[in-house]
């Protein structure tokens, strides 16, 4: 599992990524509400929105970390989007996108990295 | 001794009870009813309004007709008095106490002008007979224009938006006009400070602009370089509220206005906080080209539970020439309205709405404003102004004032850093504030301030009811600093109810009722 | 000033402890070029008795609808409203609250705000209502504009029958988002030329009943037409009192209802306020604009209700939110709830039967005018009548002898070349003396 700056985890299997929100943003976010997931089919670049996910009184955009086609997604969160809290990093993943460009995946901090990055927040 | 009563066995005195009060078996707890939903009282045949039968079917309107129940219920006179009366009494009001909603201008609404909107050759007029026979009514409009046009020193005044926001609406949509008509349609920047109301970027992002955000000095207000690092050939416009929602003059509020007129940009001003500065200071000499004026705030028509409103947004006289339709025009038979946006109007950027604005709040700012008068309403801004910082005078040395220097406007704002480490946060302080009869502040606005507590009391608060708001925060900051925390996150304890579960709300909504 | 409680002494005493020895103290950081001493050009103080006999002075120079034979329409209706109606409305508990951002002490605002909207729901056929938008107009744009939200296509489709002003407002809004507006040329009783301008970019269509020349019309072809090319229809309503004898847009395939919602329970106000009434189908509600109440449970288990789904709005998601929208008719919107559960089902079906009736008396009367040809095939109550003159004129005859008779429509329209069309309604305030009064002006204005 991969990790961004701004909170997303990436896990690749074969060239499909499966994407979400880490553990950390799950809880700075507080109790989630609604996920607004990607249409399948929809082709995203590295960093355009991909998927909207919203407490009562925030909405916040998640940016793709990665280029790809959007092949799956969560559709399990609209009536249970609290499953992004009780597990961000599992469960709680938005979409599976068919990576177009593997090597953006591997530049991404590694949990060691990650870890030590939300140390200096 | 005799008694002529027999009072074996009934108390003459309440006797005090120990321990927890037990809860009501109804749910009604003395003068708060426990109210049913107008779908769970049973009138699903009734009718409060007498009215006859109709003499003939609807025959001519075959395969037209509503055949399916509609599922409306009907509730008789005495009940639907009933029904409504209880809930008001649920509701906190300007009317009962203190209600400093920041950025709200939640004051006293007076009882004239409620009478005066509704005579019948106000309330009973339609907006589509001969001009000939509301010649009154379009010469309130006309005078409000020209009381507006004074006040704030500019040359025109559009009338028809139904609210702030729909004013900044009709703004923008005059600069963009302006701009196209001038040969600049290709800005499609807007800047707004962070610490803006979110009508402002959601209004230019509805205008087909895109936001850029301007940062804040230290000191409240927008940053000059960053301003100036920000404003180039893109930039159509910028959006700034004076005073800030901060509640802070803007003191380079000239020279911002110069930067943007030379970057051939326009300056829209959020008028929100105009209460603060009426009378004394004229937006039209600020440098200004826009700005709305909301009627519900500055001159008092109600807020209603939410509106309605109105946004009248005065112009400067290089957007005059693209005010929406429709005007009214002065001629020797009276007056005239100008309804459609052709031939000599051919610049007007179009129409905000059917008919020609909210009448009915013209009417009572109006009369508000003929009452105050000029030097009444300079009065406002002072006491308006007086009241705020007295607040924070007041509560500086428990509470954290944001912007501890230098004097505010009409509201205070603190932030909740001198709740550090009491484990209350500025929502658990803002349900206590419940529980000791006050509305809330407005809370977490503007977002530039953290945990902000926004405090506008208004000009019409006496300094009693000011020195009783301020006795009660007091009493809470100590109890928040002396570790009182269940006194806070469990408020309310006293209102209608306890605190409601949002997040339930939002997951799973219901947003009508349905039979079970 | 009666309304600054605040005395000299408190002034002084206030300043004392703020620290500064004068109210400019407090000004100190307005540019002394901007500082004004006094409006010598407006007038001073005025006393309630002075200000009642300038205003009902003004008042005066009005002819009420109320003190003559009364026929317009086109967008506002007079309607009885109870009295109650009126009284309820001006309990300090509603008339001054504001928005209920805190639902504890907002619980009267906010169950009335959740009838309303199951009342406005009902009323239209639909899933969900939201809280009221500004009136009818601002609502069919709002409209129009979430449909680019959830098609993301930018056509929209405009038919003749659309209230001008509406498709003004529409027009002006909608194309400032960036949308194409094609809006067909005014007809009587062409809702369904919709049908034929539909194309794969169409976001939306938008179809009026009954129109703005009083025609009801079945649009359900019209949805199916919209939805079988991957477009919403939405339906207008500019008489609200009428879902209570007509097809609701919800029965025929509606996926958005808008409605000016003034005649019932609000005065006519020569315009405003008025009262904005939007419901949709329950999937659109995320893309919906304005607040939503929603019902939820407080911490000790109690049934409550709040405002949701706010990340739509302005204060949270900003430039990313689905209208701008802030303020909005609140007031206007309880006063429709109380009048809707006074009249209840059975009341309003019959306030609407009654309308119809006045309206075709009102056909039986001016049919046999000489000039007078009624165009309106199937209406509720209102309907267009063409003259042999042009109607602004005869509207102004009509004034002159003391009848408010109709709406023309080359006031809403002047561009339509429909400058001989009048438009006429009865509502239930309408008598039979009403109605001759009516009918004796009209032909004498037509001989």
């Amino acid at each position: 599992m991969r990790f961004t700056k701004d909170h997303e985890w990436v896990e690749l299997d074969g060239d499909v990524a499966t994407i979400g929100i880490t553990a950390y943003a799950a809880e700075q976010l507080g109790d989630v509400v609604f996920v607004e997931v990607p249409d399948i089919g929809k082709t995203v670049a590295q960093g355009d929105g991909l998927a909207v996910v919203e407490s009562v009184k925030a909405a916040s955009d998640v940016y793709a970390p990665i280029s790809g086609e959007v092949v799956e997604a969560n559709g399990a969160l609209g009536d249970a989007p609290e499953t992004v809290n009780a597990a961000p990093e599992a469960g709680g993943w938005f979409a599976r996108i068919k990576v177009s460009d593997p090597s953006q995946v591997e530049v991404l901090m590694d949990r060691a990295a990650y870890e030590e990055y939300l140390g200096t927040l | 001794m005799s008694s002529s009563m027999n009072t074996v066995g009934r108390p003459t005195a309440p006797v005090a009870t120990a321990g927890d009060i037990p809860p009501t078996l109804t749910g009604a707890r003395g003068l708060l009813q426990d109210e049913a939903l107008i779908f769970e009282l049973g009138g699903w045949n009734k009718t409060g309004v007498d009215l006859p039968p109709a003499e003939r079917p609807a025959d001519d309107l075959a395969g037209l007709l509503r055949a399916e129940p509609i599922g409306l219920p009907g509730l008789s006179e005495p009940e639907a008095v009933r029904h409504y009366v209880r809930l008001s009494q649920k509701n906190h009001a300007i009317d009962l106490a203190l209600y400093p909603l920041g950025s709200c201008t939640m004051k006293h609404n007076p009882r004239l002008n409620e009478k005066m909107a509704r005579l019948a050759g106000f309330s009973d007029i339609h907006p589509l007979q001969p001009v000939s026979t509301v010649q009154g009514a379009l010469a309130l409009i006309d005078r409000l224009a020209h009381w507006l046009k004074t006040l704030t020193g500019m040359p025109a005044v559009a009338m028809t938006p139904k609210a702030g926001a729909h004013g900044e609406l009709c703004g923008l949509l005059a600069i963009k006009a302006a701009h196209e008509a001038g040969g600049q349609g290709h800005r499609k920047t807007v800047l707004c400070p962070t610490s803006a109301h979110g009508t402002n970027p959601a209004t230019a992002a509805f205008v087909g602009y895109s936001v850029v955000e301007i940062a804040q000095t230290d000191d409240g207000r927008v940053d000059l370089a960053d301003l100036a690092s920000k404003l180039g050939p893109d930039v159509a416009a910028i959006m700034v509220t004076n005073p800030n929602t901060c509640g802070l003059f803007e003191r380079d509020i000239v020279e911002i206005a110069r930067l943007t007129h030379e970057a051939g940009a326009y300056f829209y001003c959020d008028g929100a906080n105009f209460n603060a500065i009426v009378g004394r200071v004229r937006p039209g000499d600020l440098g200004v080209d826009a700005m709305h004026i909301n009627l519900h705030k500055t001159f008092s028509t109600p807020h209603g539970g939410g509106g309605p409103g109105a946004g009248p947004v005065v112009l400067s006289a290089a957007l005059a020439p693209f005010a929406p339709a429709p005007w009214i025009t002065h001629h020797a038979d009276g007056f005239h309205l100008v309804e459609e946006a052709v031939g000599e109007a051919t610049q007007a950027f179009g129409r905000m709405s059917a008919f020609h604005g909210q009448m009915g709040m013209f009417v009572r700012a109006y009369a508000y404003m003929r009452s105050h008068g000029a030097d009444g309403l300079r009065q406002v801004a002072e006491d308006a102004v007086l009241n705020a910082n007295y607040i924070k005078a007041s509560l500086a040395d428990v509470m954290s004032p944001a912007f501890p220097d230098g004097p505010c406007m009409h509201e205070a704002l603190f932030d909740d850093s001198w709740l550090e480490g009491t484990g209350v946060t500025t929502l658990d302080f803002a349900k206590a504030m419940i529980d000791e009869g006050f509305h809330p502040m407005t809370m977490y606005f503007p977002l530039v301030v953290h945990g902000a507590m926004l405090i506008e009391p208004t000009e019409t608060e006496s300094k009693q009811e000011l020195d009783r708001f301020v006795h009660a925060l007091r009493l809470l900051a100590g109890a928040a600093k002396a570790g009182e925390v269940d006194r806070f996150k469990g408020a309310p304890f006293h209102a209608p109810l306890r605190r409601l579960d949002e997040t339930l709300a939002a997951r799973k909504p219901k947003l009508r009722w349905r039979a079970a | 000033m009666r309304y600054l409680p605040l005395t000299p002494d408190d002034r002084a005493q206030m300043l004392g402890v703020i620290g500064v020895d004068s109210i400019d103290a407090l000004f100190v950081d307005v540019p002394a070029s901007a500082r004004r001493e006094g409006f010598v050009e407006l007038p001073h103080v005025a006393g309630e008795l002075e200000v009642e006999r300038e205003l009902a002075g003004l008042a005066a120079r009005n002819v009420a609808a109320g003190s003559v034979p009364f026929f317009c329409g086109a967008g506002a209706y007079r309607h009885h409203v109870p009295a109650t109606v009126d009284h309820l409305i001006q309990r300090s508990e509603f008339l001054t609250s504001y928005t209920p951002y805190q639902p504890e002490i907002a619980q009267g605002t906010l169950q009335v705000l959740f009838e309303f909207q199951t009342q406005v729901a009902a009323l239209t056929g639909m899933d969900v209502a939201n809280a009221s938008l500004y009136d009818g107009s601002t609502a069919c744009a709002e409209a129009v504009m979430m449909t680019k939200r959830v098609t993301k296509r930018s056509r929209a489709v405009l038919s003749g029958g659309v209230h001008p002003h509406y498709v003004a407002t529409t027009e002006t809004l909608a194309r400032a988002e960036g949308m194409d507006v094609v809006h067909l040329p005014a007809a009587v009783d062409a809702e369904d030329a919709v049908i034929a301008a539909i194309d794969a970019g169409t976001a939306c269509v938008v179809v009026q009943t009954p129109n703005v020349f009083g025609t009801a019309t079945d649009v359900t072809k019209i949805a199916e037409a919209a939805h079988a090319a991957g477009a919403l229809l939405i339906v207008v309503t500019t008489e609200a009192v009428s879902l209570g004898l007509l097809k609701s847009p919800g029965e025929m395939g509606a996926d958005i209802a808008v409605a000016e919602g003034q005649s019932i329970g609000n005065a006519l106000n020569y315009g405003g306020p008025y009262v904005g009434l939007f419901a949709c189908r329950e999937k659109l509600v995320r893309q919906a604009p304005g607040r939503l109440c929603g019902e939820t449970v407080d911490a000790d288990g109690r049934r409550g209700f709040v405002l949701t789904l706010s990340t739509r709005e302005q204060h949270i998601r900003r430039d990313k939110a689905t209208s701008n929208i802030c303020t909005n008719s609140g007031l206007c919107a309880l006063a429709f709830s109380i009048h809707m559960s006074l009249l209840g089902e059975v009341g309003l079906r019959r306030l609407a039967a009654l309308n119809h009736q006045r309206a075709r008396e009102l056909k039986a009367a001016l049919e046999g005018v000489k000039g007078v040809e009624i165009l309106t095939p199937r209406f509720f109550n209102e309907f267009a009548v063409k003259l042999t003159k042009p109607a602004a004129r005869v509207v102004e005859d009509l004034a002159f002898k003391g009848v408010l008779g109709g709406v023309p429509f080359s006031r809403l329209a002047p561009g339509a070349g429909m400058d001989d069309v009048l438009l006429v309604a009865a509502t239930e305030t309408v008598t039979g003396e009403d109605i001759a009064a009516f009918q004796a002006a009209l032909t004498e204005v037509m001989a």
